[in-house]
């Protein structure tokens, strides 16, 4: 089985402890970060073991790409520390089991993934998507198993990623267009992470969808708003990619004023923090990214996760926010989507 | 043509009787698994007077006479088991008043629930009733005439506990009220405080009368509705998960599942929570509360509540259409279910039961428990589905039935509407005594024997 590349010698060294010194959820001086830090290395015990709220933002943190995030999933995982309920954590891996009902497209060089997640069936089409939106697979033989790092079940990830990434290349594609972060941070962080070898080209949607808005520039309308964007935990994987949003905004129009939870201080959508750390906790940070999000002035919050979306949605709404992704919010700017009603 | 249609002609003209094959094949079976047996006649009545000459002329001359809803018990209980006369009551499916200060309606003898349901919705939007998850189609008058459940029943008790008033056709023809409306205009008692007659013919599955007339209690509507859904892994914390919520005093209704199908529900059982409120903070309030409740079983991370994203729409419909999706994973869409009435401390044991049941017939499972009354008790569905086309199947499905209904007597739980072989088994663990005061209600009103027989029928 594949073991997680972790350098010792790089933590040891690290001048910053910025892992778990920018934490938002755990408060530490920089030598307790250090130390800390550590004692998870060395496999001893710790109290991030026990309070790390699984918002992956210290694979964003950690500038030296030593993957503190996962170094705490396994620790975990082999001390037998369950984050969230057992009975949550173990919904999880069964309904992500590959029971031989996947759905793929015509495929040719190309696949679409539209990972498990049936909202990206539907997002993944239209003129944006036209020369591919055929060539879609979903299902969980196609599904990155990233989720389960939320759950410290590193296992099921080594377990399963060498399954799905052979599954992709049983279909012969060199190109598989990743619809969610969670999947391009796993055929790219993950992968790499434990030595896992990715024999095709993970494209980030964003990076595809800048390209066509380029090739559709004739056809854009600018959309003159203001929006407030919820960045994913799955982002923190791919913290490179994270510029490509203001870009692709900036191309349509929308305009996204500062804010305080933004970029690396971003808050996280709770969905998850809410099995793992409770409604308090889930409900504190809800209220205050939204607060943050309308002290803007936005009118739009703009989703790049359909599950960040499905859980703020409602709630964004009822405070006069219009949630839509990003990708629709480009199909409106290419007048395929009506302008959504505020 | 015989006498006897000549005569039911002569009460309800030609379209309220039928004797014709094609029909006669509908009324004598339900959706279960028993067997069908065909009626003689069917008949339709739209007054109560057409059901007391029907009924007085089925008197006369000894012929069984059943009274139906809209049949989907599952149990047999509206199969003509001695053929004679089917009443089909879903003409009398007028709403005769409503008394919103009182919140109490009185509805005809086969009003729906989807009708009633409408009708509170258009004009008395801040009132409800307690609406069961079976098809809309399904009559009020049935479903408290077997002590049916519905969404309101965790707080309030059986919807047979929220009848405020009967009219009933005796056996013998004779109209009788009961409770308030045998003194006056007002349908709000159904007893209290006069000698509680209603016991004659709640729960005894149309073998004392049929009712015309029912008075249901209303509830206040509130504005919003939640749910969230608490799941453990570990059998044996149920009850007291369910002690800690119903101590609340503040959660519309409480049901417990769990099923092997699909792989996201395996191995674990669910806990859905219903809450209402006329406020977003309301429910708030008692979202934490509910959190609060069960913390402890986070803490130990024995039990946790899931994202409801993609399920939430689901779960609050009422009623929800969910509740028989199942039946079809064996496709042929079938499926039946024993329903004890039990303590709810004994859900380890059930659970048990219904997974050893499954295995032992090689039938598909999936069990749900409606908390009944703040927790005095709660039904425990043993639900199996089966393929129509599968005789063999259907026939597994019966045997593990009837074996579960053999475990809830052992138990010591009470099966819920249960077929005529339910009954008897239940008749046969009764006390003597009970059974004998039984039989005499029976022989007193129904002394010729004509109502829904082979059904409670003391030998």
């Amino acid at each position: 089985m594949h073991a997680l590349k972790f350098d010792e010698n790089v933590c040891a060294a690290c001048p910053s402890a910025d892992c778990l010194l920018k934490c938002q959820y755990m408060v530490f001086n920089k030598n307790e970060a250090h130390e800390e830090m550590m004692k998870v290395v060395k496999g001893q015990n710790s109290r991030v073991l026990q309070e790390c709220v699984t918002c992956y933002a210290c694979e964003e943190y950690c500038k030296r790409g030593n993957h503190p995030f996962y170094l705490i999933s396994e620790r975990r995982e082999e001390k037998g520390i369950y984050t969230a309920p057992r009975p949550i954590t173990n919904q999880w891996i069964n309904m992500t089991q590959m029971q031989g009902k996947s759905m793929v497209g015509k495929i040719k060089d190309k696949a679409l993934s539209s990972c498990l997640i049936p909202a990206l069936g539907g997002l993944g089409s239209g003129e944006i998507f036209k020369d591919v939106a055929s060539a879609m697979v979903f299902g969980a033989e196609f599904m990155c198993p990233a989720v389960h790092t939320h759950f410290a079940k590193m296992s099921v990830i080594k377990e399963r990623l060498p399954i799905v990434i052979e599954n992709f290349n049983q279909l012969g594609v060199k190109e598989v267009i990743c619809l969610h972060d969670e999947c391009y941070g796993t055929y790219t962080s993950i992968a790499s992470a434990y030595g896992m070898n990715v024999p095709f080209q993970p494209i980030y949607y964003m990076d595809f969808l800048l390209d066509r808005l380029k090739e559709l520039r004739n056809k854009i309308k600018p959309l003159n708003i203001k929006a407030a964007y919820q960045r994913p935990c799955s982002n923190r994987l791919i913290p490179d990619k994270h510029p490509l949003v203001k870009k692709i905004l900036d191309f349509i129009g929308v305009e996204l004023p500062d804010r305080k939870y933004q970029d690396e201080n971003c808050l996280c959508c709770a969905d998850i923090l809410r099995s793992v750390s409770g409604y308090r906790l889930a409900n504190d940070i809800q209220q205050r990214n939204i607060e943050d999000m309308l002290k803007t002035g936005a009118k739009y919050c703009v989703f790049n996760c359909p599950a960040c979306q499905s859980t703020l949605s409602e709630k964004v709404a009822k405070k006069g926010l219009t949630p839509i992704h990003i990708i629709d919010l480009c199909k409106m700017a290419i007048g395929e989507k009506e302008r959504e009603v505020q | 043509m015989s006498g006897i249609l000549k005569s039911l002609i002569e009460i309800l003209g030609d379209r309220g009787v039928s004797n014709s094959p094609e029909e006669l094949w509908f009324y004598s079976r339900d959706p279960g698994v028993l067997a069908p047996h065909l009626p003689d006649y069917v008949v339709a009545p739209e007054t109560t007077e057409q059901v007391q000459k029907v009924v007085q002329l089925a008197n006369r001359e000894r012929i069984p006479i059943v009274p139906m809803g809209n049949g989907m018990a599952l149990t047999g209980l509206v199969i003509p088991l001695k053929g004679g006369i089917v009443m089909d009551m879903k003409r009398m499916n007028k709403i005769l008043e409503v008394n919103e200060k009182a919140r109490y309606v009185v509805v005809e003898g086969g009003t729906s629930q989807g009708v009633l349901k409408a009708y509170l919705q258009d004009h008395y939007p801040r009132l409800r009733h307690s609406l069961p998850d079976a098809p809309p189609v399904t009559t009020i008058a049935a479903n408290v005439a077997l002590h049916g459940q519905g969404r309101l029943t965790q707080q309030y008790g059986f919807n047979s506990d929220m009848v405020t008033g009967l009219e009933v056709v005796l056996p013998t023809g004779d109209i009788c009220k009961i409770g308030s409306p045998s003194l006056g205009p007002y349908w709000f008692s159904k007893g209290p405080t006069l000698p509680d007659l209603s016991g004659l013919f709640l729960g005894w599955l149309g073998t004392t009368g049929i009712f015309t007339k029912v008075g249901l209690k209303l509830y206040p509507n509130k504005k919003f509705r939640d749910v969230e859904l608490f799941v453990t892994d570990r059998v044996e914390l149920v009850s007291e998960i369910l002690y800690k919520l119903t101590h609340l005093e503040m959660l519309e209704d409480i049901n417990v599942w769990f099923q092997p199908k699909p792989f996201m529900f395996k191995d674990n059982f669910h806990i859905t929570i219903y809450f209402t409120g006329d406020t977003e903070e309301e429910i708030e309030f008692k979202r934490k509360m509910i959190w609060d409740a069960v913390q402890e079983f986070i803490d130990t991370k024995d039990g946790g509540f899931m994202g409801l994203q993609f399920m939430k729409e689901r779960l609050l419909e009422m009623p929800q259409r969910g509740v028989a999706d199942f039946a079809d994973v064996p496709k042929g869409g079938g499926f039946e279910y024993s329903g004890p009435i039990t303590l709810v401390e004994h859900f380890p044991q059930y659970a048990a039961k219904v997974i050893e049941l499954a295995a032992k017939y090689n039938v598909l499972y999936a069990s749900s428990a409606r908390i009944i009354s703040g927790g005095h008790s709660m039904m425990f569905s043993i639900s199996f589905a089966f393929n129509r086309k599968d005789p063999a199947m259907m026939n597994r499905v019966k045997n593990a039935l009837d074996e579960a209904t053999g475990f809830a007597l052992e138990m010591g739980g009470i099966p819920w509407k249960p077929n005529f072989m339910e009954q008897k088994m239940t008749m046969q663990k009764m006390d003597p005594n009970t059974l004998k005061l039984l039989q005499m209600v029976k022989r007193n009103l129904d002394p010729r024997g004509i109502m829904n027989p082979g059904n409670w029928e003391v030998s």
